[in-house]
């Protein structure tokens, strides 16, 4: 993979504006700057007055704050999405394959294409989940994909998030805010409509009730209002009309969940959860779990009460489990996978893990279990200081780790200061697998504000972007 | 619905009720103490928002003496005093934030909003446009989130326990604004039924939005016994106690349960008290023994509210 240009999604090497931000181009260039100015303020006080803010970690408890938003969108050509759509729906089919595999006859251990420690050594293999049937099979209903352009041009997956995939709730806002800013600019083009999302969730949650009633009472579970994406449970309890539930509205007998409701006990067929398996239930995963709901587990586990995702994900997106995911698309599907994945090295490995420690510089290296960005080391912007510390983090536990290429990620102009300059970018589109397969077109465009950082993490002050899928 | 978002439905719409009733006592306050020109009773009158609140006492833990200045930030902006509007307006705003899907997002920027210029308002100020202006702030606010309730929300059991809140809320506190001039002193006997008493009293009556109606409904002078049964038993002025106690009633009815039997019957006891009550035996008994014997009737009721629908369910 060459590493040494930086694919910018607008501008093409010879400075010529691409096609599919023409439109957008013309715009900017006709649009008298006061406007887009004033327009970037009216975004954040409607951001700040509709409550779009997420709370941070570590700072003070309850601080709120609001994600940056960037009105330069995200642009993709509808026939570069129909291709990335395809490779998505092949992926996330495989990896639900994998999870009913996993934790039913292990037929892919069994034919030695992924080593057998490196399911049953996993702290996020479940046993309680072993043998259990889920409805229609379906462990990951809600998967974000990570995905990435490099400097060839193409989209490489940087990870497949598969228990609660969150930012859903900005790529809907995003749209909003500028359909409401620009309705000009969709006036003039035709972008591909992303609003129907809680509708295809709602049929996705649907799909999968454990009973044939006529209307199932499907619920969203939250940890409560000082969760970071509290906001997002809320919106979209609200966007699907359904009740926001906490642990504490529900409750188990019988192996059945009901809710506490102001006529009484009311039962409850599925649960869109938002809380990670951890703290489902405290008579089966951590006992000190104030969010969950005790005995949930045996009423998930009796097929009273369908959860989604399902309990036990994360076995499937793990970082260590990465890199085998195009070989559980052959393995299932038969098919060559669509989508590229970055080369990893399993720092468990002797081999890998020499060649990491030699070549640290180059590298970005993660743990096999952190997520939002925390705890990562990219090698070529680290100072000497930081790469000799996480040295020594990786030589005392060296099974916590991956390394991976520093990829380029792609660029797209965003307004930053006075001007505008180019910002790296990811995107994560949302796969929905009930009966069948759903999705909207494009996703959340994530942006890292500072300049050259390739963290785009909303945590690490990365920012928002409406994504296009132009035809 | 959820247990737990009834409550905080309830709550939040209590909270607003609550702020704006006390700009509504402090506003009354306020213009009474224009009113008085002796001296030996100056700032008498702000012990009364603290009497009628029951905040003497952690007022009085902080503070040396009662001023209209030290009474004013207490209650208006201290962010220590649970009562306050600064604090109702993060309570309701915390409450609505709990309950974001419940409510419609017309609602939540409202809230959320004014909780917003909430914080940024200091003392300079709210003295440099006017402690009025500040009052009418605060009314307007929540004329604004009680408008956009009534024409934005789905007529279910979320605006039922909305609507309970705000009238519950709003007998206590009228029954409140009413006592207050129980607690403001006139300056000698013989100044009952004077200019002062009369200045007095039609604060009270314009702090509940009542002047008009009052004309209206008597075309003549304002006494304190016709005063009185306007906003206590006239069923047509929208923060009488009689209004209040007949939404409540109504509003129990379209959301009883199993549990709700004795909240019912304490609720139709009230009522039916304001329905055939007479203006001359309550003042017979006292107007202020009345009000008390009446917000003590009100505490019970939202205990019995807590209990039947907002106590946690067990499983049978």
């Amino acid at each position: 993979m060459p590493l040494d240009r930086i694919y910018n999604e607008m501008i093409a090497a010879d400075e010529s504006v691409r096609p599919h931000y023409a439109a957008f181009a013309d715009w900017l260039r006709e649009t008298p700057p006061e406007r887009i100015a004033q327009a970037r303020h009216a975004a954040d006080l409607l951001f700040h007055r509709v409550g779009i803010t997420f709370a941070v970690y570590g700072e003070d408890a309850g601080t709120e704050r609001l994600i940056p938003f960037d009105i330069v969108p995200h642009v993709i050509p509808g026939e570069r999405w129909d291709r990335l759509a395809a490779g998505l729906r092949q992926r996330v089919t495989a990896l639900n394959r994998f999870l009913h595999d996993i934790y039913h006859d292990q037929e892919i251990l069994e034919a030695g294409k992924i080593p057998r420690e490196d399911v049953n050594g996993n702290s996020q293999f479940r046993r309680e989940m072993v043998g259990v049937d889920v409805p229609g099979g379906v462990y990951a209903h809600i998967a974000g994909v990570d995905l990435v352009k490099n400097a060839d041009g193409e989209y490489y997956v940087l990870e497949d998030n598969l228990r609660t995939p969150s930012g859903v709730s900005y790529m809907l806002e995003n749209r909003k805010m500028m359909m409401r800013l620009f309705p000009e600019l969709f006036a003039t083009q035709s972008v591909r409509p992303v609003d129907h999302y809680p509708d295809l969730l709602l049929e996705t949650l649907r799909d999968l009730a454990p009973r044939e009633v006529e209307g199932p009472v499907i619920v969203l579970l939250t940890p409560g209002h000082f969760n970071s994406a509290y906001f997002e449970h809320a919106f979209l309890a609200q966007q699907m009309g359904i009740e926001l539930v906490e642990g504490q509205d529900l409750f188990v007998q019988d192996h059945t969940v009901f809710m506490r409701t102001t006529q009484g006990p009311q039962r409850v067929d599925v649960i869109y959860r938002r809380i990670d398996d951890d703290f489902l239930d405290p008579l089966a995963f951590r006992p000190d779990s104030m969010l969950g709901v005790p005995g949930l587990l045996g009423a998930y586990r009796a097929g009273r009460v369908t959860l989604a995702n399902a309990i036990g994900t994360g076995v499937a997106d793990d970082k260590s489990m990465y890199p085998h995911v195009p070989e559980m698309i052959r393995f299932y599907l038969g098919e060559e996978p669509i989508l590229n994945n970055v080369p990893t090295y399993l720092l468990r490995k002797p081999d890998d893990l020499a060649y990491v420690l030699a070549h640290l510089e180059e590298l970005v290296v993660k743990e096999t279990q952190g997520s939002g960005g925390y705890g990562m080391l990219v090698g070529p912007t680290a100072t000497r200081e930081e790469r000799e510390r996480y040295r020594q983090r990786i030589v005392d536990a060296p099974e916590r780790f991956i390394a991976q290429p520093t990829l380029s990620l792609s660029q797209v102009p965003t307004f930053c200061g006075d001007g505008m300059a180019p910002r790296h970018i990811d995107l994560r589109p949302y796969v929905l697998s009930g009966r069948e397969v759903r999705f909207v077109p494009g996703g959340l465009t994530r942006v890292a504000l500072r300049e050259g950082s390739l963290v785009v993490n909303s945590s690490q002050g990365g920012g928002v972007k409406d994504t296009w899928v132009v035809d | 619905m959820l247990s737990r978002v009834a409550s905080n439905l309830y709550w939040m719409n209590r909270y607003v009720e609550r702020a704006e009733n006390t700009a509504r006592v402090l506003d009354v306050t306020w213009r009474m103490s224009l009113l008085v020109q002796e001296p030996r009773l100056k700032d008498q009158e702000w012990f009364a928002p603290l009497n009628i609140t029951g905040t003497l006492f952690p007022f009085s833990g902080r503070h040396a003496t009662v001023c209209a200045r030290e009474v004013l930030h207490f209650m208006a902006l201290d962010p220590e005093n649970p009562s306050s509007i600064y604090s109702c307006a993060r309570q309701a705003r915390e409450n609505a934030r709990a309950v974001r899907g419940a409510i419609t997002s017309e609602m939540w920027e409202v809230v959320n909003s004014t909780w917003l210029e909430m914080q940024r308002m200091t003392e300079e100020k709210m003295n440099a446009r006017g402690i009025s202006a500040f009052f009418d702030w605060v009314k307007e606010r929540s004329h604004l989130f009680r408008g956009v309730t009534f024409g934005t929300m789905r007529r279910d059991d979320a605006y039922h326990f909305t609507r309970l809140g705000i009238h519950l809320e709003r007998s206590d506190s009228t029954a409140r604004i009413l006592d207050v001039k129980y607690h403001v002193l006139l300056p000698s006997v013989k100044d009952v039924g004077g200019a002062v008493d009369y200045y007095q009293w039609s604060a009270v009556l314009r702090s509940v939005s009542a002047f008009e109606s009052y004309r209206k409904v008597y075309r003549d002078v304002i006494t304190p016994v016709r005063l009185a049964e306007l906003l206590i038993l006239r069923d047509d002025i929208p923060r009488s106690l009689h209004f209040c106690m007949r939404q409540t009633a109504d509003t129990l009815e379209l959301v009883q349960n199993q549990r709700s039997g004795e909240c019912l019957r304490q609720a139709g006891r009230v009522l039916s008290q304001l329905r055939y009550g007479r203006i001359q035996d309550i003042f017979d008994e006292g107007l202020h023994e009345y009000l008390t014997k009446y917000l003590d009737a009100m505490q019970d009721l939202s205990r019995e509210v807590q209990r039947a629908f907002f106590a946690p369910t067990l499983p049978e």
